[in-house]
């Protein structure tokens, strides 16, 4: 259990003392910041338009207008884009240089280390993600959003992000080269992410599969608003499934090494 | 405290390491010598844990490294060819980092911290972050990590590896100071290393051991004559004619004479016996004088060129 803490504390750590985490969320924000102006910009010109004529009030909707188009944007950057970058060298790093060796050494369990470096990368996309609460704050000062949507929706990107680190996690623990881990991630991630569309082309139980398969799917209901268990389930399972896989690579590392 | 039999590890159709055998008493210094890629690291990583052997055991104090191998990493310290450093980390926060994955508790951490910067004389850099330190000094951090939770067993992939002459006397003496209570392998391709610091010596080449003992027994048992050369002054044919009557002479050659009568007298002498009392007693009972009497025994630099010569043969 002390390994796992120390582990998970010192990967924390180099996040924080290496610009990484700086320039992953200055950008993250930057991209969002945009995004954020330039919806509510729409929103107040469509407010003023409504004001003139009164059956279109009734169909404005800030959680509807503002803050979903913000949850999908903030998905797609920071599960797509965000996610490779932050995973890429948790495993890559160690290999190339050879501190592998003391952490394969020493006497922690393999999915003590795994379940250490996955709380250290979703402690960092917490927080990343938690700066975002700006702007519910913001449309909370001059608006009276519905909290209940942005609550299930932070849920349903922290179950997503979990998801995706935990795929990050798996292909870094595969390769020395840190390269080649982010940009297989991002290809993993983009695919899990394309399975809705490829989901629509399909019909019948194939298109059905797929269609559960889809992380984004899943995430959609989170947005709307909608708590449900099988959503929940499949995060968590996927979650389940990704360290999983990652402990048996790190094993594997041993056999192959 | 190490015990290893028939141990073979085989990567796809190459194989590492085959057939081993050997035992580590406890407090021992053992010596791995060999050339790159002769198996060393690989059976270092076995012990260590650091992955499997493919047939074989080995035991280290007393814990199976594949059925208890979280024991065994607890006894073990070691120290990779390349030191595991975290660049970015401070030494204190490094050693700290590793007291904390090697189990120690937290009342006991600071402590042992404290203790290793001491032994390995870090004290002048023990705030500084560990890429800004010298490789000497990173060595010495890689040291200190192999020791902070004071294990019965220390494994040591090529310590002096890249060091300066004054560093690896630096690290010599420390690894020499903790025998005793510590079980210590080392290994290395460099000789002096291996027969100044080791009490036994094992030769691995290609995967087998050709060759184990004492750098001395070594030295003895396999030059397989002994030479001895004395120089002396007196007649020549006579000092001839009383060093051929010794026992255990087979055969005397002369070389240039130095100064007047003063001759070099080169001996081939049968091995497993000192000549030298013999002889000394010989020259002093016929009244010349006796200026020098030497032993040329076969040098372990040239017992490793020989062994792994002729093994490739």
């Amino acid at each position: 259990m002390q390994g796992l803490l120390a582990i998970w504390g010192r990967e924390l750590w180099a996040y924080f003392i290496s610009p990484i985490f700086y320039a992953i969320s200055t950008v993250f924000i930057f991209i969002l910041s945009y995004m954020f102006a330039d919806m509510l910009g729409q929103y107040t010109q469509y407010f003023m338009q409504a004001a003139q004529y009164p059956p279109m009030m009734e169909r404005i909707n800030i959680n509807e207008m503002i803050i979903r188009p913000l949850f999908n944007t903030m998905s797609f950057v920071a599960v797509l884009i965000l996610m490779p970058m932050l995973t890429m060298r948790v495993f890559s790093e160690e290999k190339k240089s050879g501190t592998i060796e003391l952490i394969l050494t020493s006497p922690v369990k393999d999915w003590h280390v795994v379940l250490g470096k996955f709380l250290a990368a979703f402690t960092l996309y917490a927080s990343m993600i938690a700066l975002t609460l700006i702007y519910p704050l913001i449309l909370q000062l001059y608006g009276d959003p519905d909290w209940g949507p942005i609550w299930t929706g932070y849920s349903g990107l922290l179950l997503m992000g979990g998801s995706i680190i935990t795929i990050g996690l798996f292909i870094s623990s595969l390769t020395e080269n840190q390269i080649v881990a982010g940009v297989v991630c991002f290809g993993a991630a983009l695919i899990l992410w394309m399975l809705d569309f490829a989901a629509s082309t399909f019909t019948g139980p194939v298109g059905e599969v797929i269609g559960y398969l889809s992380v984004l799917r899943h995430y959609n209901s989170f947005e709307k608003g909608i708590l449900d268990t099988t959503d929940c389930l499949f995060f968590f399972s996927f979650i389940f499934f990704g360290l999983f896989i990652t402990v048996r690579s790190l094993e594997s590392t041993r056999w192959r090494a | 405290m190490i015990d290893v039999k028939n141990l073979t590890k085989r990567y796809g159709n190459f194989t590492a390491v085959r057939d081993v055998n050997f035992e580590v008493e406890k407090g021992e210094i053992l010596g791995f010598l060999g050339p790159n890629a002769a198996g060393k690291t690989t059976t270092m990583r076995i012990l260590t844990c650091f992955m499997p052997a493919s047939e074989g055991t080995a035991r280290v104090a007393g814990y199976d490294t594949f059925k208890d191998s979280l024991e065994v990493r607890r006894h073990v310290g070691y120290l990779p060819e390349n030191a595991p450093l975290y660049l970015d980390m401070r030494v204190r926060a490094y050693l700290e980092f590793v007291a904390k994955i090697k189990d120690i508790p937290s009342r006991d951490r600071t402590k042992a911290v404290k203790r290793v910067i001491g032994l390995t004389a870090l004290d002048d850099v023990h705030n500084k972050i560990i890429g800004h330190c010298s490789k000497g000094y990173r060595q010495r951090v890689g040291l200190a990590q192999a020791l902070i939770h004071d294990p019965d067993v220390l494994i040591l992939d090529e310590p002096t590896n890249g060091l300066d002459p004054k560093q690896i006397n630096e690290v010599r003496e420390v690894i020499k100071g903790l025998s005793g209570d510590h079980t210590i392998i080392l290994s290395s391709h460099i000789l002096p290393e291996v027969s100044k610091t080791c009490q036994r010596v094992l030769i691995i080449n290609k995967g087998r051991i050709v060759a184990g003992d004492t750098p001395e027994n070594l030295n003895a048992r396999l030059s397989g004559s002994q030479e001895v050369s004395m120089q002396v002054r007196g007649p020549v044919k006579e000092v001839m004619a009383a060093i051929k009557q010794v026992d255990g002479v087979r055969d005397v050659k002369t070389k240039t004479s130095q100064a007047d009568s003063l001759w070099q007298y080169d001996l081939d002498i049968e091995p497993g016996q000192d000549m030298r009392p013999a002889l000394a007693s010989t020259v002093v009972n016929n009244s010349w004088d006796l200026v020098e009497l030497t032993t040329g025994g076969m040098s372990l630099e040239e017992i490793f060129l020989e062994l792994t010569t002729q093994e490739e043969a």
